[in-house]
């Protein structure tokens, strides 16, 4: 018997997600086409349509490119890092010697299930050069103290520590689930053929994990490329823009100073990087799993 | 037939017991209008302690406050600009009135300030009250005047051989450099936050040329003026005057102040109250106020202050004018006076016995004969922070082993830069100003 | 065999990098009961010298962070409700009702689940504009309402429902909306409480879009309250410890005890991406 009525239970989310969010994504290409700002707010009259100006001009402004390099070195450093890490964590807490385990994993994912604008409060604090409690530690080992968030060389480094300390429970989970899924039988051939513990996670985990990998890395290049509630509690895009990033660029020139023409063009400007960054991680990792 | 009938006069009943029950609900307390009020950083926790007595002179007039922090209210002003969600009076920075009068977001008060006993515009400071005017219609009353000048430490200037402070940019440099010898590396002459635009802007407005050219088209920041005020921001930082520092990082600079952490800052009258809470009664001395050093002489300092505006949005503005009104009352204005240290913009306030025998306001009644306001367009904000930007970006670049033909290079390049950014950020107004009155007109609105 | 490896090794490792995570979060509640200004002093205190709770009684009586905490549990509670509304019929009627079109619109929801929430924020701030929702609370819950990885989740753990069961009660003649209700509903509560947390912790972290619609500051969210609090109180440490503890430790706790449906809807939906 064919079961009817498929549509009515899909309409209400699909109308909501058509009007809510296509729409406006199509909306928002449009808007980027045109000179819409605050005084077209003021009187609709003052819209221009200008082709593909505001991406020349986004291309021509170094800010954007700045906050392009910032935002790449983020993922750059930052994703491997946090997956290392969370790696790391997940083969520890899959040891057999482990005691305590349910505990051990409420406290590492604790940090993932706090709000952003919190914990990076929190952090600000520990980041401080004089009273912070990281140059605290740091003096113990006679490392002269650092302005994590005062010195441009620093503030990323300081975004990367907070999102690994943030993010890395999340992944961790995740890897869990994929060694546990790794059937035991594998290890103990590797041993019988003679290889030692870390021959074993090179031939026989890496591999087996390859496809949890490729989500990971996927899923947190794409969480990363989003970076903005931790510029704008911490440092407001500073010292000297160091920590602007494109999202937070472009929420300064949208829902700061209203260019919401130009900072539509940003919107998709960074979903284009994004896809682009997703689609060419796809490929490689095809590429690679047929080597 | 008669069931038809029977269910529309059904339908009609309850039309009509709808309609009752909605005008009801619409209606709420007849009574009482509120009046939504924004208000910015100390004045804001200030001004609603002012609220109950207005309340009981206006029985039916409840006020709503909402206190905004200053590192967001512009924000929060254009958010709700667009939104459509203004309140009804609000605190206006006088630098945004002209950027929000622009932008049609606020009702002209000719009428009602011709027609106020209260309201007497030739009473107040004529640099401040031409900051309500836009195109001669007045936009906004003055609340409080405002302007920086310095603040530092007279005992530290002593030490260093100086007993009065320096009227002038040669003696503030070398007052600076000789307390800087004094203090040592740690230790600094003046706190210049690298994420404040005032400092700059400050020493830009003591020159002759003026900030923007044509009517607010172009930017002006190659002249000649401009320039030296940015070498000798630079200065202090090429001297080691000044340290590389944000206002988030020195968030308490009274405090910082009396630890010698620095002897000159650039700040408000509202310093004066903070000083006098922060401080202990024994401290108090170390402290005082004196006019801005010019290039050449006494300088000029940024009109500074704010407004109270009614948006033309509002759905009470009748409240409102009578809210604007009160707060503009001279005694009410004292009583503001004595809350939060912020000056009163009328000339006849300033006789008050308050003023007189208070020692360190006379600096700034000699500074608010020489102050200048900024441009008045609505891209001005965001042209000043352009210009911090790059200034900070400078800031960084220079050092002691920095030659004044480095400094000239880096001045020239930062000039341009703004100059180009500015430009660009004007470009609406220009085709507005254009499209408004063809070539030949210049005095159009745009 | 999995290698062997020293259990002192790992464990003390592990204890290390745990202590790492919480220390954050223990001296978060630690600051936040300390007198004002304790805490800004080197080298920083660990612990207070005396319980005060001088800042909290700051925050709920001048700042009104009791009516942030409302509305964020207000609009966390109703967020709820609309995800578990739009989100289950759809996740099921993908996974289980054949319908023409249905494939297609899977791929194109797929491919929705690509495209950042911020390209749209933009024209949906200035449609709620047009209607007048700005500033409003149904502005901040209408664009969340329906999301696809809430649909996805529903999904996937639908798809593995036996058909047979489905099929028994259809020969029976039962329609649609009767089989959902009275036999599917009562196997997907587990995914059902996952979505619910899901929903719920998206909504109360949520700071972008809130920062961008409210503008009161009575109708603001926690995380909003604690941006506004941290540009203006940048000194009083105490203070935003206190708005720190306020936002994150209710919902840590209620989230940490259901910790085994929220981790099965994240594996769920990463396994078979």
């Amino acid at each position: 018997m064919k079961p009817r009525g498929g549509w009515s239970f899909v309409s209400p989310a699909l109308i909501a997600i058509g009007v809510f969010f296509v729409l406006p994504v199509v909306a928002a290409l449009a808007l980027s086409f045109t000179d819409f700002d605050i005084y077209g707010v003021a009187d609709r009259h003052n819209v221009r349509f200008i082709g593909f100006d505001n991406y020349r001009r986004l291309v021509a402004t170094p800010l954007f490119w700045s906050a392009l390099r910032n935002t790449a070195f983020f993922v750059i450093v930052g994703a491997p890092l946090s997956i290392a890490v969370s790696l790391g964590t997940a083969l520890l807490i899959n040891a057999r010697v482990v005691r305590a385990r349910g505990a051990f994993r409420t406290a590492l994912f604790a940090p993932v299930v706090t709000t952003v604008v919190a914990v990076a409060v929190i952090w600000r604090y520990i980041f401080h050069d004089r009273y912070g409690f990281l140059n605290y530690v740091l003096g113990w080992f006679h490392i002269d103290a650092i302005d994590w968030l005062g010195d441009p060389h620093w503030s990323m480094p300081a975004m990367i520590v907070f999102a690994v300390w943030k993010n890395f429970g999340y992944n961790m989970i995740i890897f869990v689930a994929g060694l546990q899924s790794i059937p035991g039988d594998q290890y103990e051939a590797a041993r019988i053929d003679g290889a030692g513990r870390v021959a074993q996670f090179r031939f026989v985990t890496l591999p087996a994990l390859a496809p949890t990998m490729l989500l990971v890395t996927i899923l947190t290049m794409v969480g990363y490329f989003q970076l903005f509630a931790e510029p704008y509690v911490m440092t407001r895009g500073g010292p000297a823009q160091s920590t602007t990033s494109v999202l937070y660029f472009m929420f300064e020139e949208g829902f700061k100073w209203w260019n919401l023409g130009y900072a539509s063009a940003v919107a998709f400007v960074l979903f284009a990087i994004m896809l682009g960054g997703t689609m060419l991680q796809l490929a490689v990792a095809r590429r690679w799993s047929r080597s | 037939m008669t069931h038809a009938a029977g269910s529309a006069r059904t339908t009609w009943h309850a039309a009509t017991a709808l309609a009752v029950l909605v005008t009801l609900g619409a209606c709420g307390d007849p009574e009482v209008t509120t009046v939504r009020l924004w208000a910015m950083g100390r004045e804001g926790e200030v001004v609603a302690q002012l609220m109950p007595a207005f309340e009981r002179a206006h029985p039916g007039i409840h006020v709503d406050v909402q206190q905004l922090p200053w590192t967001s209210a512009h924000e929060k002003l254009l958010t709700a600009f667009v939104g459509d969600a203004t309140p009804d009076v609000a605190q206006l920075g006088n630098t945004w009135l002209p950027e929000l009068a622009a932008l049609d977001a606020l009702a002209p008060l000719d009428a009602q300030i011709a027609a106020s006993p209260v309201v007497r515009p030739p009473d107040y400071f004529p640099g401040i009250w031409e900051t309500n005017l836009l195109d001669g219609v007045a936009y906004g009353v003055s609340w409080y005047v405002d302007t920086r000048l310095i603040f530092y430490r007279r005992d530290l200037l002593a030490a260093a051989g100086f007993a009065k402070p320096p009227v002038s940019w040669t003696e503030w440099l070398a007052a600076m450099r000789a307390i800087k010898a004094q203090v040592g590396p740690e230790r600094f002459a003046i706190l210049l936050p690298l994420d404040e635009f005032e400092q700059l802007l400050s020493f830009a407005l003591q020159q002759d040329d003026p900030l923007l050219r044509d009517h607010g088209r172009y930017g002006n920041f190659e002249s000649a003026g401009f320039r030296r005020a940015l070498t000798f921001y630079l200065q202090c930082f090429i001297d080691q005057l000044a340290p590389l520092s944000t206002q988030i990082q020195v968030p308490n600079p009274w405090d910082e102040l009396a630890r010698g952490y620095f002897s000159f800052f650039l700040h408000g009258p509202w310093s004066i109250g903070e000083f006098k809470r922060r401080l202990p009664a024994s401290q108090q001395d170390l402290w005082a106020t004196a006019p801005l050093p010019g290039p050449t002489g006494p300088g000029a300092a940024l009109a500074g202050g704010a407004s109270l505006v009614v948006f033309r949005r509002s759905a009470h503005p009748r409240e409102a004018w009578q809210l604007i009104e009160y707060l503009s009352q001279p005694d009410v204005q004292r009583t503001f006076y004595d809350l939060t240290g912020n000056l009163p913009p009328r000339r006849t306030s300033w006789d008050d016995p308050r003023f007189v025998a208070e020692p360190h306001t006379p600096a700034f009644r000699d500074q608010l004969e020489r102050v200048k306001r900024t441009p008045p367009v609505p891209e001005w904000e965001r042209i000043a922070t352009e210009m911090r930007v790059i200034s900070e970006r400078a800031a960084r670049r220079v050092s002691p082993a920095t030659t004044p033909g480095e400094l000239a290079a880096i001045v020239d390049a930062a000039a341009v830069e703004l100059d180009a950014h500015a430009d660009q950020m004007l470009a609406k107004r220009r085709w507005l100003l254009d499209r408004a009155a063809p070539a030949g007109d210049r005095s159009a609105r745009p | 065999m999995k290698p062997r490896v020293e259990p002192w090794v790992v464990n003390a490792a592990l204890i290390i990098i745990a202590l790492a995570a919480i220390f954050p979060l223990a001296w978060m509640i630690s600051v936040s009961v300390m007198a004002p200004g304790e805490a800004s002093t080197a080298p920083p205190p660990l612990l207070p010298q005396a319980i005060n709770f001088a800042s909290y009684h700051e925050l709920f009586s001048r700042g009104h962070i009791g009516r942030n905490l409302l509305n964020s549990i207000g609009l966390a509670l109703a967020a709820t409700v609309l995800s578990l509304a739009f989100n289950v019929t759809a996740g099921y009627a993908f996974a289980k009702l054949r319908f023409p079109g249905r494939d297609l619109a899977w791929k194109l929801m797929l491919g929705v689940m690509l495209v950042p929430a911020q390209v749209a924020m933009i024209p949906l701030f200035l449609m709620l504009k047009q209607v007048g929702l700005v500033n409003s609370y149904a502005g901040v819950l209408i664009p969340g309402m329906a999301n696809v990885f809430g649909i996805f989740l529903v999904r996937q753990y639908a798809l593995s429902i036996p058909d047979e069961m489905l099929e028994a009660a259809r020969i029976d003649g039962a329609g649609e909306w009767r089989i959902f209700w009275s036999i599917v509903l009562p196997v997907l509560r587990p995914i059902l409480v996952t979505l619910a947390i899901f929903a719920f912790l998206g909504s109360w972290n949520d700071f972008l879009w809130p920062l961008i619609v409210l503008a009161d500051d009575s109708r603001q969210t926690l995380p909003v309250a604690i941006a506004a609090l941290s540009r203006e109180h940048a000194g009083d440490n105490e203070l935003m410890m206190a708005g720190a503890v306020i936002t994150i430790l209710p919902v840590l706790a209620v989230v940490l005890a259901l910790q085994r449906y929220y981790i099965q809807g994240l594996l769920s939906g990463s396994v078979k991406g």
